[in-house]
């Protein structure tokens, strides 16, 4: 058993609150460089060049990446063994408030969906727990921009549509996106389990460094053939054609009915930011 | 073609940019989301101006971090414009020439483009700290309570913008797309 103050998970979601809004993950950058290198299409290879310097001027003056700060994501993973001293589910807003605030973030969260006032502070944070084993727990913030949140979409396929007809749904989704959710794009996808279940998977896959493949050989060749027809599309960076319409598809997959095949895709920009702590 | 323009422009200037040409512009520009459309739209509606004057005037769908101590604005990158085809005919209508977001317009925007001789330039999409590296100054215009959403007044310099639909309609994100597609995946 460990005891985990409530406060200290407050202060490290602030500060990764912060730290995930002022750069990209290293993965992202790299993926990003090598979409350059690898583009034929002169615009968009100059595209690729000035989010390159967007990156680094965010980081010499201290400024978001981009301006949508996003809803705060936040995963985490916690230790049957651990035990919390205080609120943890007012710790992580705290934490949300703190790191908005003094990190000069952008407040982008509405009381409520048809009468929206601003909350003000970006809480409430949109929360995940997942129980593991031991006396650990790590906190993962995402915050998600929703230019690309707005492309996404679920579907509920028949078993008979397949393999085919999830590859037609991700290309159709990214298709009807186009330039709206600032490409070159991440792609969530989540197949199987419920409604709910593809959805969280998708925006779970999101979390996944985008050079690491999935470790189903099944379905890193789907994420592979989809990379390939997604980037034969034309769409390219902003959408102002070109090769880089995406940087990865990311693919997680569970147990579903015999009934059903839920697939849902969860699009994300290319300043697709996380950070991650442990405690 | 890459142009230099600046705010107000002239007819003649706006009328010969085409779908993919670079501008870099600078003098006056107005800030607007949805929010603060919805509200221009109500003045009208209640037969009221709108709280910045709009003939001839350029808006940039943005909504930016906050400002540091010494900064002027934060992180500003353009938001998705379809949120704004809803209102932007009617703005047109009153003058707007110069509409700066990112991603389609619909073709009652379009049409409306056409009509009034207006165009729409594309800001580079999630690079909020390059687009803000143009804009000089930043003051509260109205609608403090909308936070983020409130109306600016930026004075921006060589701002890097493309043109994404010219007056007469035409459209990049379906011309750039075509032609890359002609050209290189054939």
């Amino acid at each position: 058993m460990k005891n985990i103050d409530s406060k200290v998970i407050e202060d490290t979601v602030a500060r990764l609150c912060i730290e995930a809004n002022l750069r990209l993950p290293p993965d992202v950058i790299n993926a990003i460089e090598s979409a350059e290198k690898a583009e034929p299409w002169d615009g968009a290879k100059r595209i690729l060049s000035l989010l390159g310097d967007n990156v680094r001027i965010a980081s010499e003056k201290t400024l978001p990446v981009c301006q949508d700060t996003g809803m705060a994501c936040v995963f985490v993973e916690l230790g049957q063994d651990v035990h919390i001293d205080g609120d943890f589910e007012e710790a992580v807003n705290n934490g949300v408030r703190r790191g908005y605030g003094e990190g000069y973030l952008r407040k982008s969260v509405v009381c409520d969906p048809l009468r929206r006032v601003n909350t003000g502070d970006n809480t409430p944070a949109l929360l995940t727990v997942k129980l593991t084993r031991g006396d650990k727990m790590r906190i993962t913030v995402m915050p998600k921009g929703f230019g690309s949140e707005n492309m996404s979409a679920l579907k509920m396929l028949k078993p008979a549509d397949g393999f085919e007809g999830v590859k037609n749904f991700v290309l159709e989704t990214v298709e009807k996106a186009g330039a709206n959710p600032c490409p070159p794009i991440i792609v969530g996808v989540g197949i199987g389990g419920s409604f709910d279940k593809a959805a969280y998977l998708a925006k779970h896959a999101l979390l996944r460094p985008v050079d690491e493949p999935n470790p189903d050989e099944y379905y890193a060749a789907l994420e592979s053939e989809l990379m390939d027809k997604i980037n034969a599309l034309g769409i390219g960076p902003q959408g102002f054609g070109g090769k880089t319409t995406a940087l990865a598809v990311l693919i997680e997959a569970m147990p579903t009915h015999v009934a059903g095949l839920p697939v849902a895709v969860n699009i994300s920009c290319h300043a697709t930011r996380r950070a991650s702590a442990s405690l | 073609m890459e142009y230099r323009i600046s705010v107000p422009a002239s007819e003649e200037e706006l009328k010969k940019l085409r779908a993919g040409d670079s501008v870099l512009l600078s003098g006056t520009v107005y800030t607007a989301r949805d929010a603060a459309h919805k509200r221009i739209c109500e003045c009208f509606d209640n037969g009221e101006p709108a709280p910045f004057e709009l003939k001839g005037s350029a808006i940039y769908y943005v909504g930016p971090t906050p400002e540091h101590d010494g900064c002027c604005i934060g992180s500003a990158g353009p938001t998705t414009s379809g949120r704004m085809d809803a209102y932007a005919p009617r703005l047109l209508d009153a003058g707007l020439k110069i509409m700066i977001g990112k991603g389609n317009r619909s073709d009652e925007v379009v049409n409306s483009m056409i009509k009034n001789g207006a165009v729409y330039l594309a800001a580079i999409g999630g690079a909020g700290a390059l687009m803000a590296a143009s804009i000089e100054q930043a003051e509260l215009v109205c609608w403090e309570d909308l936070g983020c959403e409130a109306v600016r007044r930026l004075t921006v310099k060589d701002m890097p913008l493309t043109v994404a639909i010219d007056s007469q309609g035409n459209d990049l994100y379906k011309l750039g797309r075509e032609q890359y597609l002609k050209e290189v995946e054939k």
